[in-house]
């Protein structure tokens, strides 16, 4: 075996059973490593099962700071029985195996370092009640990898001070399950394997933490005034948070509340409530995953219809149908784009990064409102559910945008004259007022049937036609609104690279992987919105080859790509694939590679 | 108690004619029974002195839900999905809780499609005087069965009605509603009465008004006919609502023992005059059992069902600031800038 030592470059993948309380350990570890200053990632790659089925953590420690999934494998934790054979054949050659020692199967590699570990007798031996001793058990391996590969106890520790909001009960009766892992290691094990972990520098400036929480904060910051959801994974976590953080940041300090959260009776019902808030004047969201969105599919045309503000946030799973529930993809984007039966197009944010979850967390208010449009957010599982590190919130950097509003002072300003579906300004915008105005010439009938500019009900052809040729218009505006792509150009690009959302870590190390094997260089663009701004389709002009990144089967943004900008159509390749774990960079080089060379 | 008949031009105590109160002119067929609930709500609102711009109405999609265009055009007004009526009305009531809102829906609407969604929406106690236009047929569409049409119902192009109906009091008050009332379009003062009650309900009032449609669904021995309704309309109570200012002295109109007073949220007394039953509205298993009782005697009774007037509203429950929420503005709604250095500290 090979005695260079490779530090802080591997990945880690921990086997264990669903529902056994690994979680608490494997995010442990994640913490760990980020606190020694590690950049990292930490993908939980679960079943759709409370207890029982097989589930698999993963964490890649990157000194280069990439941080997309990789196949590889080199250090392997196996915990559970039942997947211990594929898990053991997952390990990369010249890797690590740990294993629970009273798992009795055979081990058949040669070409590995193999690490029994006592998981059951060290936890038997923990000073804890029975019913805990099974959580604890997983603290064993945390013990016996920092041991064996260079994990600093005192990061450990910070974790678990974080994780059992300095409860010190739980951290020490944890901690000390892992300094007998710990202990055990270093007098039971030797060092056969290169891998090691060192204290570094890459992680000050960031913070740690999933998207789902990143876009509850940021619908916070954005005034949230009412959320209505259903539960569904994997975006339960996003209202679920709007309850842990709004009683902290929101209410008066009489400890009354700025906002209503409801869990509704399904998801038809959550839009329709958010619908209704929205249209009364607050700030209103729902959150939810695919197969929500095929039945919020009526409410998105009558807020498309009727010009509505409500913001929808899309956690994509894998679909069609059921799918994989607990399994990632970016597969929702035409069917949002579309949402709503006859002519409807979406307004479309498309998340990067946890950061950005936050940032269009509030900015999605305030395009809904000047646009008075249904605004859909997605994400995904990857971005939505899993830990990443991050640049820090930023505050808002813009004031609120309630749109255009009119109250009684400007009703009496306008000598009583207003129509709800006039295009006043130019921008297929019109004026809304909304319940609780007490002008007499404040109100007005909503429908999502025909209706003229005075929005009263008309089966007439003129006003319907103009109504939607207005509702294009504002589609135009819209392009102007939305979110620019991010760009980088490399000197001496040859081929311009498309991705949009959690896929931008495989596509940016992609990038470097083809600049090793002098492959061809690439210019970036990292879409952000829907409808596609001038800036991005002014990239899309400018480069005569286009790869198009996306974790859908069908290359569902090369399709509506194509269908914006048809003269440019040929230029667009498809580098998409899904099934349900995050794309790799390898992937995507060979992908590209493929069609380069062709 | 009668009112006094409006005089053209006479004011109420907000300074409004009837007028004030109306809508536009009902593109319904003539003689049905939804034009006369429109009605008495435009009388119910002129006498309660309601300030239309403080009610809101909703209504799903059917004939009856057309028809909030034909009361209160200086009412904001939204006419949303088939059966969604309670989830919209649901979201947009907590804009600003002083607004009344009133939500106009079908049997088809609440019954079928909507039925998961009613039943939530009376389960959470949302604030909203919750009218079905009862008549057990599709309109719209032409004269289809709807689920409260009973069993053995011929409906021309549909054949005999197979399956048990709907009674949308059953399901409300099986839902745990805090006000279930039924009348018949054809009568009108007590479906004024009930409005006017329903209207000072702080919760939701469910009122399953069975109303005929002329056009697809008017044989004379059919539940939801004028002529059967007439025939078999067995009131609980005479109802008469008493505003809360107390103008008018109940003491000596009704001999003792013969009324009886809910007192309402806001003040207001709804006083029932027994008939010839002796029925409490305020017990749950009386209602049931007489709803039971009626069913089998194949009576429909009319007036008001049950009532509680303790349970809490749906928007009580989120103790929200005073100020509608719907005019809060920036200040009210972004924490202060020094929160977010908290905030990315309590992230790892």
């Amino acid at each position: 075996m090979s005695s260079k030592k490779i530090i802080n470059d591997f990945s880690i993948t921990i086997a264990t059973v669903n529902g056994s309380g690994s979680q608490t350990a494997n995010v442990t570890l994640l913490r760990a490593l980020f606190k020694m200053g590690i950049p990292i990632s930490g993908k939980n790659l679960f079943p759709s099962n409370i207890q029982g089925l097989p589930t698999w953590y993963t964490i890649r420690l990157s000194k280069d700071g990439f941080l997309a999934r990789r196949d590889e494998q080199e250090v392997v934790v196996a915990i559970n029985p039942s997947s211990f054979a594929r898990d053991l054949a997952a390990v990369s050659s010249g890797g690590v195996f740990f294993y629970a020692d009273d798992i009795k199967l055979p081990i058949d590699r040669k070409d590995i370092s193999v690490y029994p570990m006592p998981i059951k007798a060290l936890a038997k031996a923990a000073n804890v009640s029975p019913a805990l001793r099974d959580y604890i058990a997983n603290m064993v391996y945390v013990g016996v990898l920092a041991q064996m590969l260079g994990i600093d106890p005192e990061a450990i520790k910070s974790a678990l001070d974080f994780h059992f909001k300095g409860k010190a009960q739980a951290v020490d009766s944890n901690f000390s399950t892992i300094q007998a892992g710990f202990d055990w290691a270093a007098q039971n094990l030797v060092k056969k394997d290169p891998y090691w972990i060192k204290q570094m520098d890459g992680t000050s400036g960031y913070i740690m933490t999933d998207g789902n929480t990143a876009a509850a904060l940021g619908a916070i910051y954005g005034g949230v005034q009412f959320a209505a959801w259903y539960p569904i994974t994997p975006a339960s976590s996003l209202a679920e948070s709007l309850n842990v953080y709004l009683p902290q940041l929101r209410k008066t300090s009489e400890g009354k509340q700025t906002y209503a959260v409801l869990q509704a009776e399904d998801e038809i019902a959550a839009i329709g409530m958010a619908v209704g808030a929205g249209w009364s004047g607050l700030r209103a969201m729902t959150s939810t995953s695919g197969p929500g969105i095929s039945l919020m599919t009526e409410y998105a045309g009558l807020a498309y219809q009727a010009e509505i503000p409500v913001v929808v946030w899309d956690v994509q799973r894998i679909g069609p149908s059921t799918g994989l529930p607990t399994r990632t993809a970016q597969g929702d984007l035409t069917e949002v784009y579309f949402l709503g039966h006859g002519d409807t197009q979406n307004v479309i944010l498309l998340p990067g990064s946890v950061q950005e979850c936050f940032e269009f967390g509030w900015k999605a208010f305030d395009l809904a409102e000047r646009l008075q449009a249904p605004v859909f957010v997605l994400s995904d599982l990857d971005l939505g559910m899993n830990q990443w590190m991050t640049k820090p919130f930023e505050y808002p950097d813009a004031p609120m945008d309630r749109g255009k509003i009119l109250w009684e002072a400007d009703l009496e300003k306008l000598n009583n004259g207003w129509s709800r579906y006039k295009d006043v300004d130019g921008d297929g915008i019109p004026y809304r007022t909304v319940t609780g105005n007490r002008h007499p010439a404040a109100a007005y009938f909503t429908r999502g049937t025909g209706h003229d500019e005075n929005a009263r009900y008309t089966e007439d052809a003129k006003p319907w036609e103009a109504n939607m040729a207005r509702l294009k218009k504002k589609y135009d505006t819209a392009r102007t609104l939305v979110p620019k792509p991010v760009i980088s150009q490399a000197k001496g690009a040859t081929i311009g690279i498309i991705a949009f959302g959690s896929t931008e870590a495989a596509v940016k190390e992609a990038q470097a992987l083809l600049a090793q094997e002098k492959g061809p260089k690439s210019d970036f663009m990292r879409l952000r919105a829907l409808p596609c701004t001038r800036e991005a389709q002014d990239f899309i002009k400018k480069h005569d080859r286009l790869y198009i990144v996306e974790a859908n089967r069908d290359g569902q943004l090369r399709q509506i790509l194509s269908a914006v900008l048809p003269d440019h159509a040929n230029k667009f390749r498809s580098v998409a694939h899904t099934d349900g774990m995050p794309l790799t960079a390898k992937w995507v080089k060979e992908t590209i590679l493929a069609q380069e060379n062709k | 108690m009668t009112t006094p008949a409006v005089v053209a031009g006479q004011t109420n105590k907000a300074g409004l004619t009837k007028n004030d109160y109306r809508g536009l002119p009902s593109t319904l067929c003539q003689g049905c029974g939804h034009n006369s609930i429109a009605s008495q709500i435009i009388a119910a609102c002129y006498e309660l002195d309601v300030i239309p711009e403080e009610v809101v109405k909703f209504s799903g999609i059917g004939c009856s839900s057309k028809s909030p265009t034909y009361f209160l055009n200086r009412s904001f007004g939204f006419n949303g999905l088939h059966g969604r009526m309670s989830n919209l009305a649901t979201g947009a009531i907590f804009a600003d809780t002083s607004v009344h809102a009133i939500g106009i829906s079908g049997d088809g609407d609440t019954a079928s499609i909507g039925m998961g969604g009613f039943k939530h929406m009376v389960r959470r106690n949302a604030p909203i005087v919750y009218i079905v236009e009862n008549n057990g047929v599709y309109g719209l569409t032409k004269g289809q069965f709807s689920a409260t049409a009973e069993v053995g119902l011929n409906l021309k192009h549909q054949g005999t009605n197979q399956y048990m109906p709907v009674d949308i009091c059953m399901e409300a008050l099986a839902a745990n509603a805090t006000f279930v009332a039924r009348s018949f379009a054809g009568d009108a003062k007590q479906v004024k009465e009930l409005i006017k009650a329903a209207f000072s309900h702080h919760g939701i009032a469910v009122l399953d008004i069975i109303s005929p449609c002329v056009t697809f669904n008017n044989q004379e021995n059919a539940f939801h006919s004028y002529t059967w309704g007439k025939d078999h309309e067995a009131p609980l109570h005479e109802i008469m609502y008493t505003p809360k200012l107390a103008e008018i002295i109940l003491d000596g109109e009704f001999p003792e023992g013969a009324v009886r007073e809910v007192t309402m949220h806001d003040g207001s007394t709804v006083v029932l005059k027994k008939l010839e039953k002796d029925y409490d509205p305020t017990s749950r298993a009386k209602a049931f059992q007489m709803i039971e009782e009626a069913q089998k005697n194949n009576w429909m009774v009319t007036g008001l069902i049950y009532i509680d007037t303790e349970k809490p509203a749906l928007t009580d429950v989120y103790n929200l600031v005073d100020k509608p929420l719907n005019r809060l503005e920036q200040a009210d709604l972004r924490p202060a800038p020094e929160t977010i250095k908290k905030i990315n500290s309590l992230m790892f």
